[in-house]
């Protein structure tokens, strides 16, 4: 198990590069809460069961992301400012497949 | 005006469990929530979700949990005050506190707990411009008299189970519903989703997706919202346009009563999670301090120790010692009383 690095964009427009580990169970969701890229309350609300849009992200590479499952896809269709690359950071597992990912976390 | 001792806000878990722990050293409990039944998230946004880390329970749903909670609260009979949102707070001469929700109901107390997770639900509203000028004019984004429906043209947004029940419930007393979702799946309770169907096919709802409204019209009041569906607008008259896109938490008029507050989170002292306003008590998901975990088990221990700190404001200079329940048994309020079965002493040999 390695560790992979991220491209983060915050809500504030300010790009982060950090690392992520690979072995702890996390997801993007999580990532962002432990770097502090988004303050504690807007972030992962329902504590990422994929039920408030809260960690709603844009992905900007093409790295191989698994598919939307349908709690995912009903979220997101219920959620704002959502486009076609619109995916919820919770439901996104870190693993070697994301090396590089570039994404922006959405708009509160 | 409601008086007790501990004024809760809050009915979480961590809320819920302070009824106890407050009814063990005999200090009386009322709460307030902003949400219409006690549980907090866990009833609104989880109730069907198990949960894994309290302590003694391998597996509980959440719902269980809040209803567990209840049931083991009840002897101590809290008051509660639901559906409203605490907004103000006073604190007298004789350092009792003075509550006043957004309804404007009343309570006092001399000790507050603030036990409100992520902060009081609040509906989401939808990025659209000008909504805000057209609230309590045409657009709610909550029903409280659904009498003033009655006829009307009416707009419902969303896709999950309020949207359809509410399609459900003002299309049978005669509204005429058009329901508009962005996707054709509705992510609600099949009987729901099955109810509509049937309303659909007798024309009684008008549904359309996958649809997103993009405007809203009218001078004074709301009178039509632009629909665009396949990247064609079409222009609906419009009496009430009602969202209903789920709740999110915020801490609110909270934030705004003099409390030190970090990250979201009111700053305690670890001794007693009392806050820098002595009297007032934060606990649960809503505090912070070095090494803070929210978790609901943390809640527990949290409102365990406040309650202590609470006898000695309330009670000052009164003597008391901590018990086990095992050894003392439990007097409820209500008169009940549970306690351990006696041992038998029998001689074997008479």
């Amino acid at each position: 198990m390695s560790d992979v690095n991220l491209i983060i964009t915050d809500r504030d427009g300010k790009t982060h590069k950090v690392v992520a580990p690979t072995d702890m169970a996390m997801n993007l969701m999580e990532i962002i809460r432990s770097y502090e890229l988004a303050p504690e309350g807007t972030i992962g609300v329902c504590g990422g069961m994929a039920m408030c849009a809260s960690c709603q992200c844009y992905i900007n590479s093409d790295n191989n992301i698994p598919e939307m499952e349908d709690e995912e896809e009903a979220m997101l269709s219920e959620a704002f400012n959502v486009k076609e690359n619109s995916r919820l950071g919770c439901q996104i597992a870190i693993t070697n497949e994301l090396e590089g990912l570039l994404f922006e976390i959405a708009p509160e | 005006m409601i008086k007790t001792d501990i004024l809760i806000i809050g009915a979480g878990p961590t809320g819920l469990f302070t009824v106890f722990e407050a009814g063990l050293l005999k200090l009386k409990c009322h709460l307030i929530d902003a949400l219409p039944q006690a549980g907090g998230q866990c009833s609104e946004i989880y109730p069907k979700k198990p949960i894994y880390d309290i302590p003694g329970f391998p597996e509980i749903l959440a719902g269980d949990l809040t209803k567990n909670l209840l049931e083991q609260s009840k002897q101590f009979e809290p008051g509660f005050t639901l559906g409203e949102r605490a907004e103000s707070i006073s604190k007298d001469k004789d350092g009792i506190f003075t509550v006043i929700t957004n309804k404007g109901t009343k309570h006092q107390a001399p000790v507050v707990a603030i036990a409100g997770g992520l902060g009081s639900f609040e509906p989401r509203k939808p990025p659209l411009d000008n909504i805000s000028f057209y609230e309590d004019k045409g657009v709610e984004y909550m029903i409280k008299d659904p009498e003033i429906y009655r006829n009307k043209n009416v707009v419902i947004a969303g896709g999950g189970d309020s949207a359809l029940d509410w399609s459900i419930f003002l299309a049978n007393i005669n509204a005429k519903v058009t329901l508009i979702h962005r996707r054709n799946e509705f992510r609600g309770a099949l009987d729901s989703v099955e109810k509509v169907r049937e309303l659909k096919n007798n024309n009684k709802i008008n549904i359309i997706t996958p649809a997103e409204i993009t405007k809203l019209n009218g001078k004074e009041k709301l009178e039509s919202i632009i629909v665009s569906r396949d990247k064609i607008d079409t222009e609906i008259k419009v009496d009430h346009f009602i969202p209903l896109f789920g709740l999110s938490p915020k801490l609110g008029p909270i934030a705004d009563w003099g409390l030190e507050i970090e990250k979201n989170a009111i700053k305690v002292d670890t001794f007693d999670y009392q806050t820098n306003i002595a009297g007032i008590f934060a606990i649960g998901d809503v505090n912070t301090y070095p090494g803070k975990l929210k978790l609901i088990l943390c809640g527990f221990h949290e409102a365990t120790l406040m309650c202590q700190s609470a006898y000695q404001i309330i009670n000052p200079g009164k003597k008391n010692i901590f018990k086990y329940t095992t050894v003392s048994g439990i007097d409820g309020f209500d008169g009940t009383r549970k306690e351990a079965k006696k041992p038998v002493v029998q001689a074997i040999n008479e």
